[in-house]
């Protein structure tokens, strides 16, 4: 992918067309890693690259200094070409200290840069990084195959902020503005956004943003003045389809997407949250936007948030909650409870590795069976997936549309990978998006009393809310009668009513588009089907299949339950299907179950995604069965 | 049709039975949930809110079943979570008038972490807690409120739990409206439940209830002729501690409480004054927990009122001032976000 088109010299300096790289920052988790990445990555998509970047936090906020266990990374893939997915293996490592460089050598492609901060590799870190005999990478010849670049960034940005009164510690924060510097250089990028950037964040603390000034310019003339640095490379702007592009996090167009929909339905916005990993965000976000009448509220625990949620769509608000895999096991309940009051409610699973507290800061898919079967009784509940850090938007605007138009919790599934990583997004104007409309009760509908149950020929009942006159109705956990919703303990009834929770929600299939291929060959050999995050990777790979002659298609999956009327179809117009997913086979079980169809899986359970050519090695084992 | 008499804002007036449902009540015969739903049907009647405007929650217990009996809006939620769902109800929804009915099981156990939330926050609404002192519903295991020693199907030898002193309970979560009352007093429950309503913020009513299939009597001593006066104490805003047909009151020396014969050494002017805004006062009060024949009598009525704001006026307030600092949300405005490039 990183493929040298032209290359010129000019004073000197050897100017080379990319058209794409992957970079990967890493150092300790109090580096600044994260804002270097992003904000590297936020000029980079200014300037027309098309991009996609996955941050990999450790658990611990602030793990031991200098040691493996507290490396940060920020991985960047930009390009002048469409980019899927934040890229398998790295062309250029920037590394702040001996441990994010033993923790990341692994993932460089043969030739790649390294940029090592000669300071974060003294004595102290080298033990730290558990480096045998203290031996120093950087000189003992073992990174040879690699293009090495040492800059001694910590003295540097000493030395540049000499003149102003901070602390040592104060100066040394700022290490992290010096690579930026340097790498804006290296690739001919300017200063302005960073610069706007630096002015909002710490516009109240000058001495704070002189300093980060200072050494971002600083890095930048260290690339141009100091004459060790012979190649810049250049990466045009991308070619993409025309219109106004922002930059997208998923947790951030997840939030985006929620109000969006509750607006365009003209519903109140209730988030009743707890914090956990990587959830919280979402909460962020939403408390940022309290002018759009959002209410967020941040609850006692997770029972209490999805209770809450429940008791605002009771209300004639959405009600919404988000949490991640142990939160979620602890929303079951109430879970069912919004089931049988069929009243709108979305539950948001931003899933990460699990089981138990598991691998908080990673990600994984394995909650697709306790979205499907994570109640008790047979409580039915639509699923909806985010596919990439803009799609959060989509998914979550079609989570609450089916949540509000069907009466019905909703669950929608992103996770860690797409929550924190960012693309372009062109985004929608508002008018563009669908309407949503919420089914208020429009009266009594029938002689005697309200029937909060009767319901309309999509299975879904009426929404009558506190304050309508005569609809007063009591509705509860217990099974109630068919239409009347009093509390009914007939045997029949029971049946009935389970029956006709379970329709409603098998009709919303007949309300979502159909299930298209969206890459690759409309039938053929292979059709590789996927759901959530990994639609970049399966994207990715399936288009270099079909550069090597392979026909093999790719759909993937928004919605995991009920599945769209088609899929067994569209299965069927290729000889075989496989099913990458980064769990067990979970998705594949379903499909097997319900298409009796041999599907093929793939799994990944190492708390990072796939990268292409695990996807392709598979699915030239299949074609070549 | 006759002209309906009208409350001053133009609802119709009610009695109790224009607020009852046309559901068939299924406690048991003899439960001390009858004259409570008695009660709080003629007090909501009064209040003069229209019945389409007024919620009742709750969450899973035989108390729990209240709603379905109101011919109000009502939900009937999952053990231990009415508080939580209430709170999402009235932070969406201020207008309303909402009731939250729990029993010491829903509350105080499995809805324990949720009670206390419920209270230090200050929604708007009023917390009716039917104590009967054991799991009715589930036919009779000890409950957190059950006294040490007591004999149930779980607890053969005894229970050895030591149980939660409710009030204090409350008190310590700050809650802005704390009282006792009993099923058998009607009188005094309807008073309370008044001021109950009439007080904005999250006003606990604990109400001890009798259980007469499963803990038969277990408040007795408050209700019986023989009894009650010495073991009852009944406060009032204003008024000396008196007790016992006027023979005995409660005195205040120096932080140290003490029961005292009203005669020739003491008179009514040497007594505790209850004041239902001395929080410290009221602390003292939930303390008087222990056996009333050890000395001190059991307390019923308001021990403590505080005005201070509801969550829901906060929030909504942060909203509104949202509003004033960036303008009412644009949509476009949102969706474009800060930086934004193009692509021709």
């Amino acid at each position: 992918m990183s493929e040298t088109i032209t290359d010129n010299t000019t004073k000197g300096v050897k100017h080379e067309e990319k058209r794409a790289v992957v970079i990967l920052f890493a150092g300790d988790s109090g580096d600044g890693i994260q804002l270097t990445g992003s904000q590297f990555t936020e000029t980079n998509a200014l300037f027309g690259n098309d991009v996609s970047t996955f941050p990999n936090f450790p658990a611990e906020i602030r793990a031991p200094l200098g040691t493996m266990a507290g490396v940060s990374g920020f991985q960047l893939h930009f390009g002048s070409v469409e980019i899927f997915t934040p890229g398998d293996e790295c062309d250029v490592l920037v590394v702040m200290n001996a441990a994010a460089l033993k923790a990341n050598i692994s993932q460089l492609k043969r030739g790649a840069t390294i940029i090592a901060n000669k300071g974060g590799f003294d004595k102290k870190n080298l033990k730290l990084a558990e480096y045998i005999d203290d031996d120093n990478p950087l000189t003992n010849g073992s990174l040879d195959k690699y293009r090495l670049i040492q800059i001694d960034v910590s003295m540097l940005t000493r030395n540049a902020l000499e003149d102003t009164g901070l602390g040592m510690k104060e100066k040394d924060r700022s290490k992290n503005m010096f690579v930026l510097g340097f790498l804006y250089w290296m690739y001919n990028r300017k200063l302005d956004s960073s610069i706007q950037f630096l002015n909002q964040k710490f516009g109240k603390k000058p001495e704070v943003l002189e300093a980060n000034l200072k050494v971002l310019k600083a890095g930048y003339n260290y690339g141009d003045t100091s004459e060790t640095f012979t190649s810049r490379y250049e990466v045009k702007p991308a070619v993409m389809p025309p219109g106004t592009y922002r930059s997208a996090m998923g947790n951030q167009a997840t939030a985006i997407g929620l109000i969006a929909a509750t607006q365009k339905a003209g519903l109140g916005l209730f988030y009743g949250s707890y914090p956990i990993t990587p959830a919280s965000d979402i909460l962020h976000e939403l408390s940022r936007h309290k002018n759009f009448g959002v209410k967020t509220f941040q609850a006692e625990d997770e029972i209490a948030a999805i209770c809450s949620a429940i008791g605002a769509s009771y209300g004639g608000g959405l009600g919404i909650t988000a949490s991640s895999g142990p939160g979620i096991a602890l929303k079951g309940e109430a879970m069912g409870l919004a089931v049988m009051l069929e009243i709108p409610l979305v539950i948001v699973n931003v899933q990460r590795g699990g089981p138990s507290t598991g691998l908080p800061t990673k990600t994984e898919q394995a909650d697709l069976w306790q979205a499907m079967f994570g109640r008790n009784g047979e409580a039915p509940m639509p699923i909806v997936s985010a596919s990439s850090p803009k799609d959060c938007f989509y998914a979550a605007y079609e989570a609450v549309r089916i949540a509000v138009e069907h009466m019905t919790p909703v669950l929608l599934l992103t996770d860690g990978y797409i929550a924190n990583g960012a693309e372009p997004w062109r985004y929608p104007k508002a008018n563009e998006l669908k309407p949503i409309k919420p089914p208020f009760a429009k009266g009594k509908n029938s002689e005697g009393a309200y029937l909060p149950y009767r319901r309309d020929e999509k299975g879904v009942r009426d929404w009558a809310i506190p304050g309508m006159k005569e609809l007063q109705h009591r509705i509860g956990g217990l099974e109630k009668q068919n239409e009347t919703g009093n509390v009914s303990y007939d045997p029949a009834n029971h049946e009935l009513m389970v029956n006709l929770r379970a329709e409603k929600i098998d009709k919303i299939a007949d309300h979502i588009p159909p299930l298209v291929v969206e890459s690759g060959v409309e039938e053929g050999d292979l059709l590789i089907l996927g759901w959530g995050s990994t639609q970049g990777v399966i994207k990715n790979a399936v288009l270099e299949l079909n550069e090597e002659g392979q026909k093999v298609g790719h759909a993937h999956l928004r919605y995991l339950f009920p599945f769209q009327r088609n899929l067994g179809e569209l299965m069927g117009r290729y000889k075989k299907v496989l099913i990458p997913e980064m769990n067990s086979g979970q998705l594949r079980q379903l499909i097997r179950a319900e298409y009796l169809v041999d599907a093929h899986g793939l799994s990944k359970i190492k708390g990072v995604p796939f990268t292409a050519n695990e996807i392709k090695e598979k699915a030239w084992e299949l074609l070549e069965a | 049709m006759s002209e309906m008499e009208t409350n001053s804002n133009g609802t119709p007036k009610m009695t109790g039975k224009d607020i009852a449902s046309d559901q068939e009540v299924r406690w048991c015969p003899g439960c001390g949930d009858y004259s409570i739903l008695k009660q709080v049907q003629t007090v909501v009647a009064e209040t003069g809110v229209a019945k389409e405007d007024i919620v009742f929650v709750s969450g899973i217990g035989c108390s729990s079943r209240f709603p379905y009996y109101m011919d109000t809006y009502g939900m009937h939620g999952i053990h231990g979570r009415a508080p939580a769902i209430a709170s999402g109800l009235k932070a969406a929804r201020p207008d309303i008038s909402l009731w939250m009915v729990t029993g010491d099981g829903d509350a105080l156990s499995i809805g324990g972490n949720h009670i206390i939330h419920l209270l230090r926050r200050n929604f708007d609404l009023n917390i009716l807690l039917f104590n009967n002192e054991i799991y009715g519903l589930t036919k009779g295991q000890y409950s957190p409120t059950s006294p040490e020693g007591q004999v149930t199907k779980s607890t053969p030898m005894g229970s050895i739990d030591h149980p939660f002193n409710p009030l204090a309970l409350f008190l310590g979560a700050d809650a802005s409206f704390v009282a006792r009352t009993m099923d058998r007093d009607p009188k005094q429950l309807r008073d309370v439940l008044q001021r109950a309503d009439a007080h904005k913020g999250a006003s606990m009513i604990e109400i001890y209830q009798n259980c007469n299939v499963f803990n038969d009597g277990a408040f007795f001593t408050y209700t019986d002729k023989k009894t009650k006066a010495e073991s009852a104490l009944f406060l009032e805003h204003g008024k000396p501690l008196i007790f016992d047909e006027g023979k005995k009151g409660i005195r205040l020396v120096d932080m140290h409480t003490e029961v005292v014969e009203l005669g020739e050494d003491f008179n009514e002017n040497d007594l505790w004054i209850h004041d239902e805004n001395d929080r410290l006062k009221a602390g003292i009060l939930t303390r008087f927990f222990d056996d009333p024949s050890a000395g001190f009598p059991r307390p019923f009525g308001i021990f403590y009122i505080e005005d201070r704001p509801t969550y829901e006026d906060k929030l909504t307030g942060q909203v509104e001032r949202a509003k004033e600092l960036k303008g009412e949300g644009d949509l476009d405005a949102l969706l474009s976000g800060g930086q934004t490039w193009v692509h021709q």
